[in-house]
């Protein structure tokens, strides 16, 4: 069981060693290049400002996701979930654009949960009521979402003094995430992620609904022996995976971005997968693997900056610790037996 | 009173964090949104970069930076990591720029084809692309058998309309048969939609291709199929190398090193740019043989009256799709009309999405 969780550090270490190597392989000094890449980006206040504002999505998907994964239920669509939110939560801000009042954010939040929550039903109700794949429904969904947002930007929703930029009108401030601090980015959000977080340990831990999704996660055929309804559960966990998403999507638009285009999500939707799976599934653990993979992201800006490392090391980063991740636990979890065959047994 | 102080506390540490960098050498930082090697819009600017590398004045780069929440940090980055001059060298950039300016009044900012100068240490710059748009108009009036021009457009802003425009007015002038079908794709990098555009106007029977995206894929796709195309941003001339009849080449080179040499000693200004072929910043490739040398004499002849300013692009009588005069006879479209510009001209096929 220790050992469960501590394949991910071993994941880490064995990423942070196969990125020293290859920047020794493209030229650079490994140190140097490591330290740019996981050291200066969070070296001052405003760094770490960054750092929690990139993990905060991430953690809010991840959580969700953790539902979905642990019942054996294979969500791969968060990307979409949370664009969906992001435009439910921003048609509402678009209806205030010209108003201020208390009540505007806590409105723009709950309409991103529920857009969100309403995105996953789909692929949900189509595999209770039809035995459809989630993972292909789920996936494919993306690509509707971000047509639709593509569509809206550009056509109906599109700010009426913006010369055609598909862009919207900016939210009012009564739309916007407050900001923690003056001059950094990070908003109240964050307060979303750690809630999400409290919230799914006691679901996951305490509550008779969390049993039900380890048990059929560990074992389908003893859910059913148990007697739980598992159509329910599958529609509940893609509920509350949808509902996380659509509130990072909400997040990220009312907070740093203010207003909807095309490009919200550098697709934290599919990069909080691996969130999800370095952080065991475990509400804690996952806290640590946003921070870790949000780190990815910063380092691999200040990489390019600095050294002019090419910035899509961030992505082989990001690919790296997954396949670590995976590698280890195969051989970690998995006996390896070495046969000592001679030659002739080999051959009868 | 406590909070306060704390958030006092915080800002005066931020401050002191960036103001230690000012006595660094000079230092230029660019923004791309797209990869160096995309051999259309940021290829561009990276030539530009290398020029300012060449004048002796050190560059940095980020490339592939996308348009949402992480513009704002990585140009925050440049700006405090001892860069004296930014260029951000898409649209997408224009709020985030102006954001990151406020915090860094010593910095200079340099905001390609954006609208908003809201700081004293803003400026933009963009090209009159529409002057090469009227060349290849020329080209491909004279060049068509079927007297259908197709145009792949990405997103109906101004400056796209603009081009389609102008280009529908040349060539309208040596062949008044002509009609322009247009695909929007609503990106300005998918080399896939691209390809498939061009192929779904050539299929309507376009025989001259041209487009306002940032790959090479339109060109491939006509070289493929047989019929003329032009090069965008760069001289795409090697991936098409017969049916390209020119390109229109972005030169920022110029603009770039004398920027970053003002900014270097202290002599720049506030200012909003708009260049053209007389600058330089809009340049012509080589012309294809195949255009015949009459032509080639004619086209040369209309670039060097464009860049003169003897002959204007938008030079009315022009008249939208109903009929309407939008210019009169004898008078040109001024910069207003035109940074605006949001109907098509009459000869255009279709409606603007909206």
């Amino acid at each position: 069981m220790a050992l469960y969780f501590f394949t991910p550090f071993i994941a880490i270490i064995l990423t942070i060693l196969g990125g020293g190597i290859i920047f020794y392989i493209l030229g650079f000094n490994p140190i140097e290049a490591l330290k740019f890449y996981f050291i200066t980006p969070i070296s001052n206040l405003y760094g770490l400002s960054e750092l929690l504002l990139k993990a905060t999505p991430l953690c809010l998907i991840a959580i969700g996701l953790s539902f979905c994964f642990k019942s054996n239920n294979w969500n791969i669509g968060a990307e979409g979930q949370l664009t969906f939110g992001a435009i439910v939560g921003g048609g509402v801000a678009l209806l205030f654009y010209n108003q201020e009042g208390f009540y505007i954010l806590p409105l723009v939040i709950l309409a991103g949960a529920i857009g969100g929550m309403i995105f996953a039903l789909i692929p949900a109700i189509l595999k209770t009521y039809f035995n459809t794949n989630e993972i292909l429904v789920s996936l494919m969904l993306v690509y509707v979402s971000k047509l639709l947002l593509d569509y809206l930007v550009v056509g109906p929703w599109s700010n009426p003094e913006g010369f055609n930029f598909p862009e919207t009108r900016q939210f009012s401030d009564s739309s916007r995430m407050p900001l923690l601090f003056e001059s950094l980015r990070i908003h109240a959000g964050i307060f979303l992620a750690l809630a999400a977080v409290m919230l799914s340990w006691f679901i996951l831990y305490k509550t008779y609904l969390g049993f039900q999704i380890k048990v059929s996660g560990l074992s389908l055929k003893t859910a059913k022996y148990a007697g739980f309804k598992g159509k329910t559960m599958i529609l509940v966990v893609f509920m509350i995976s949808g509902a996380c998403a659509g509130l990072a999507g909400v997040g990220e638009i009312t907070g740093p971005i203010g207003q909807l285009h095309r490009m919200i999500s550098p697709d934290y939707g599919f990069t909080a997968i691996i969130v999800a799976f370095l952080g065991r599934l475990n509400p804690f653990g996952i806290i640590f693997a946003s921070l870790v993979v949000a780190l990815t992201y910063l380092g691999a800006e200040t990489a390019q900056i600095f050294l002019q490392i090419p910035k899509y090391t961030g992505q082989v980063f990001q690919g790296m610790i997954l396949f670590f991740l995976l590698a280890s636990d195969y051989l970690l979890f998995f006996k390896v037996k070495i046969l000592n065959l001679k030659k002739n047994e080999l051959r009868h | 009173m406590y909070k306060n102080f704390f958030r006092y506390l915080i800002s005066a540490i931020f401050l002191l964090g960036f103001s230690v960098n000012s006595n660094a050498d000079f230092k230029v930082g660019f923004v791309y949104v797209g990869p160096t090697g995309d051999h259309g819009w940021t290829f561009q600017h990276h030539e530009g970069r290398n020029a300012v590398e060449a004048a002796g004045i050190k560059t940095t780069f980020v490339e592939s930076v996308p348009e949402g929440a992480d513009a704002e940090r990585v140009i925050r980055q440049l700006a405090q990591s001892g860069h004296d001059l930014i260029f951000t060298t898409s649209f997408g950039y224009m709020d985030p720029t102006n954001k990151v300016a406020k915090d860094f009044p010593n910095v200079k900012f340099e905001h390609a084809t954006g609208y908003k100068r809201e700081h004293p240490n803003v400026s933009t710059y963009s090209a009159r692309f529409y002057e090469g748009r009227t060349l290849l108009g020329h080209i491909a009036g004279k060049m068509t058998k079927t007297n259908t021009i197709g145009y792949i457009a990405s997103f109906p802003i101004p400056e796209v309309i603009r081009g389609i425009n102008a280009m529908t007015l040349a060539a309208q002038k040596v062949n008044p048969n002509i009609k322009t079908k247009i695909v929007w794709v609503f990106t300005w990098y998918d080399p896939g939609k691209e390809a498939e555009a061009a192929q779904a106007l050539i299929d309507q029977g376009a025989d001259v291709i041209m487009q306002h995206t940032d790959s090479t894929a339109p060109v491939q796709t006509a070289e493929k199929a047989g019929v003329w195309s032009f090069g965008q941003a760069s001289d795409m001339q090697r991936f098409a190398p017969k049916s390209i009849l020119t390109s229109i080449i972005d030169d920022w080179a110029p603009y770039y090193v004398e920027r970053a040499i003002a900014a270097r000693d202290g002599k720049w200004n506030q200012q909003d740019t708009w260049h053209g072929l007389k600058e330089g910043m809009v340049a012509m490739g080589p012309y294809n043989s195949a255009m015949g040398a009459d032509l080639v004499k004619e086209v040369e002849q209309l670039q060097k009256d464009l860049a003169s300013g003897k002959v204007h692009s938008f030079t009315g009588p022009i008249y939208d799709q109903k009929g309407n005069i939008l210019v009169a006879e004898g008078k040109v479209a001024d910069d207003g009309m035109l940074a605006g510009m949001s109907v098509y001209v009459k000869g255009v096929e279709g409606d603007i999405p909206k």
